[in-house]
């Protein structure tokens, strides 16, 4: 036999390797592809949740709304309520969401007495202008985000969660 | 590169003889299907090892998304099964592969028995594997509560009737497993799903250790 021709031995080693590889991928990618799930499924979400905060009462200074909704946790339904910090600037509603843009924890308007205009982050002091700017030396990368709002017969309606578009 | 890497590794640790020791060996013609196609009864014993291996990883699995709660256990099993991507596979060879563990074991059985290979020296080897065999019934029967549905439910009360006919401590015994003197419910599921991806499998490890190193150390049985 010729230096470059394949041996018996490497020809069932190919092959066997072959086979055996591709019957083990057969078995063990219905499981990785079942235990990834999660990291591909798309949410839709979006309907406007009436809340019952009239809109003639918002003023300009804000106050925290709830508003709640059914989530669908895998095979766990449930009635979750959410909060968002709701004012009048100039004749637009603002909606706010309280979740800090640091590490998650829940932000307080006038939180800090020191600085009254501003929401506060008691975790690790992050600070947040009136429209959701974050203030530069604080924590916080990014401005809070912002919920869509509506009206219907006269209370206010939240809607998808959105970045910030007033900062 | 593999082979550069192995190299590497062999140069430092001379892992060579480890894997040799365990893999190098020859098969016998007797038990080689090449050379007597009747031979293939010799494969049964690798073969439920095989299922088994494919137990443990898709149980594994099927624990990402099981829970062992009365309220919820039925519903995530409907959830992994419809809901995420390949489920109906990951439990279609959980499920499945419960039933053809058994069927593999018992035809593994079957040519230990019929082979004589269980007579001496390898008279421990058959002890170890009765252990293996009152393993895997268990966790045949433990598995079989986890979806919660009706038929799980009646077929586990039966089972524990049948636990509880044994004199004298018989009661005791279906309270063990129950949970409960009365219910069969939260307690029992709990304790079944602990028994069925935890107690039962370590000992199945334990046994199967055992059962390996002495059929390496004994070596496969003559011919007839
Ligand atoms: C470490 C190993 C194992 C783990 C982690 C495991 C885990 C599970 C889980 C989470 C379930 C509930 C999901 C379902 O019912 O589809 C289940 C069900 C079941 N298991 Fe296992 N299991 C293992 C080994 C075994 C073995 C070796 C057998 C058989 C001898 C077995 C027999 C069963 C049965 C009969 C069911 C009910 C299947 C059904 O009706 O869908 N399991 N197992
Ligand atoms: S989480 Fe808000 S400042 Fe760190």
């Amino acid at each position: 036999m010729s230096n470059n021709r394949v041996t018996r031995r490497q020809f069932l080693n190919y092959t066997l390797t072959g086979v055996g590889g591709f019957m083990a991928a057969g078995m063990v990618l219905p499981m990785v592809r079942f235990a990834i799930d999660p990291v591909l499924q798309t949410k839709a979400e979006g309907d406007f949740i009436l809340t019952s905060q009239k809109v003639a009462d918002i003023t300009e200074e804000p106050v925290s709304v709830n508003f709640t909704f059914e989530q669908v946790d895998a095979w766990y339904k449930s009635d979750v309520t959410e909060a968002a910090w709701v004012y009048k600037s100039g004749d637009q509603i603002v909606a706010l969401s309280p979740v800090c843009k640091h590490l998650g924890c829940t932000v307080n308007w006038a939180g800090d007495s020191e600085h009254p205009e501003q929401f506060f982050c008691p975790c690790h002091l992050g600070r947040y202008e009136k429209n959701g700017q974050n203030v530069a030396g604080t924590p916080p990368l990014g401005p809070l985000d912002q919920y869509e709002v509506a009206e219907k017969d006269g209370f206010l309606m939240i809607g998808k969660k959105i970045p910030n578009t007033f900062s | 590169m593999l082979n550069k890497i192995y190299d590497w590794v062999d140069e430092r640790l001379d892992i060579t003889p480890i894997w040799r020791d365990i893999a190098d060996h020859e098969v016998p013609e007797h038990v080689n299907p090449a050379h007597h196609f009747s031979a293939f009864v010799y494969c049964f014993g690798g073969l439920t090892f095989f299922i088994t291996v494919i137990q443990v990883l898709s149980g594994m699995f099927l624990t990402m998304y099981y829970v062992p709660d009365v309220e919820n256990a039925w519903k995530s099993v409907y959830y992994l099964q419809n809901e995420v991507a390949f489920g109906e596979i990951v439990r279609g060879m959980h499920h499945w592969g419960a039933s053809l563990v058994i069927v593999m074991m018992f035809l593994h059985t079957l040519r230990v028995f019929f082979t004589g290979s269980y007579k001496k020296p390898r008279e421990l080897n058959w002890i170890v594997g009765v252990g293996i065999f009152g393993v895997m019934l268990g966790l045949g029967f433990t598995g079989y509560l986890l979806p919660w549905d009706m038929k799980a439910l009646f077929a586990t009360k039966v089972g524990i009737e049948i636990a509880a006919s044994v004199p004298f401590i018989g009661e005791m015994i279906k309270v063990l497993l129950a949970g409960d003197a009365e219910i069969l419910g939260a307690a029992t599921l709990t304790r079944f799903f602990a028994i069925h991806v935890f107690f039962l499998p370590a000992v199945l490890f334990a046994l199967l250790a055992a059962h390996f190193i002495m059929i390496r150390r004994q070596g496969i049985s003559g011919p007839l």
